[in-house]
């Protein structure tokens, strides 16, 4: 997995976005096995205790359970994982909104743009 | 249990009328990995070597585990100085051995296969190795010790980014969950992911001591650009 840490936000937070982003993509599959705390850390290349406490955040959100004896897993629940997907989708369909209105755009520029980028995708 | 480190009142003088530190309390947790930072002549140094009883503080206590520096402590202190002290017409696999001799806690297993990971023959000479690959080798033994408290001054300024990487690598992966690593240095971008918790230290006091992850959130700034802002010349 890539990890990319930026400089101002709290590195667990940001840990927690790139872990939730995997799940959410399907990287890591419901009930799927995650490695452990230390392997994640130094693939992170941070410090075991920041990446536990990723975890743990995550474990209070429910998105991945842990077992005692045998680790932690992504949840099995598939409508909790789609709904992440959504509120995700959700906030950068605003940032995309804030963007074309700073540029001065108006509602109806917005859609015949997007539109058209649409259409470039598809083409490719 | 007690805490690994506890500084209370802490003050050296050299006898030059300034004090290197002063009035320094400190506290460390085991299972944690703080950075040690401050400016040039901000009494890192000496407060490292206060703690590895390489000097007699003027005022004030240290305990290491409860105890005071002495034979006790260095045995769970593993200690990397910021200058090298290695014989050069030693081989690597010398070190090794006096190394073995020196420690009850040293893996022998754990230098070899980190020596081998580097590139490192065992038959090398420690004079025809690089300035850079000796530090390396260095950081090697200090690290395959079972301490409790590691002591690294300046661990990654000689060698290049790459391996800069793999030392980072190193420390992550042999420290144990109770071991408590004091690092020293500069590089402070290079270094702050893996924090738990910095120190700055200005003219011998400590200034802050808290995680990595609250002074972002307060300061929305990382360790690094905060450090330039508080140490601004």
């Amino acid at each position: 997995m890539k990890w990319n840490l930026d400089n101002n936000m709290p590195i667990y937070l940001q840990l927690m976005e790139q872990i939730q982003r995997d799940i959410i993509s399907g990287r890591y599959g419901p009930g799927d096995k995650l490695p452990s705390v230390r392997e994640l850390a130094v693939e992170a290349a941070v410090n075991p205790n920041t990446m536990q406490k990723a975890l743990s955040e995550l474990e209070r959100g429910n998105l991945v359970y842990s077992q005692r004896t045998s680790g932690r897993f992504i949840t099995e629940d598939k409508e909790l994982i789609k709904e992440l997907k959504r509120e995700q989708a959700g906030k950068y369909l605003a940032e995309f909104f804030e963007n074309m209105r700073s540029l001065g755009l108006k509602e109806e520029e917005i859609r015949v743009l997007f539109e058209e980028a649409m259409k470039g995708e598809k083409k490719e | 249990m007690k805490p690994i480190l506890e500084c209370y009142g802490l003050s050296k003088t050299y006898g030059n009328g300034q004090w290197a530190l002063s009035n320094l309390n400190l506290s460390l947790e085991r299972g944690q990995i703080v950075g040690l930072l401050g400016p040039n002549g901000s009494g890192k140094t000496t407060l490292i070597k206060l703690i590895n009883d390489l000097l007699v503080p003027s005022e004030g206590s240290i305990h290491i585990d409860g105890k005071l520096p002495g034979v006790e402590t260095k045995k769970i202190i593993s200690y990397l100085p910021e200058r090298t002290y290695l014989t050069p017409s030693w081989k690597v696999r010398d070190l090794v051995s006096y190394f073995e001799d020196f420690y009850e806690d040293f893996k022998r297993e754990r230098a070899q296969q980190m020596l081998e990971a580097l590139g490192i023959s065992l038959h090398a000479r420690l004079r025809a190795l690089s300035k850079g690959t000796r530090e390396k080798v260095q950081l090697v033994m200090v690290m395959s010790r079972e301490a409790s408290l590691y002591i690294l001054d300046e661990p990654i300024g000689g060698v290049d980014p790459a391996a800069r990487d793999y030392i980072l690598n190193t420390i992550l992966t042999n420290y144990n969950e109770n071991a408590t690593i004091l690092i020293s240095t500069h590089l402070i971008s290079d270094i702050e992911k893996i924090l738990d918790r910095v120190i700055f230290l200005q003219n011998g006091q400590a200034v802050l001591n808290a995680t990595v992850d609250e002074i972002r959130m307060e300061q929305k700034k990382s360790i690094d650009m905060l450090f330039r802002e508080v140490f601004r010349c």
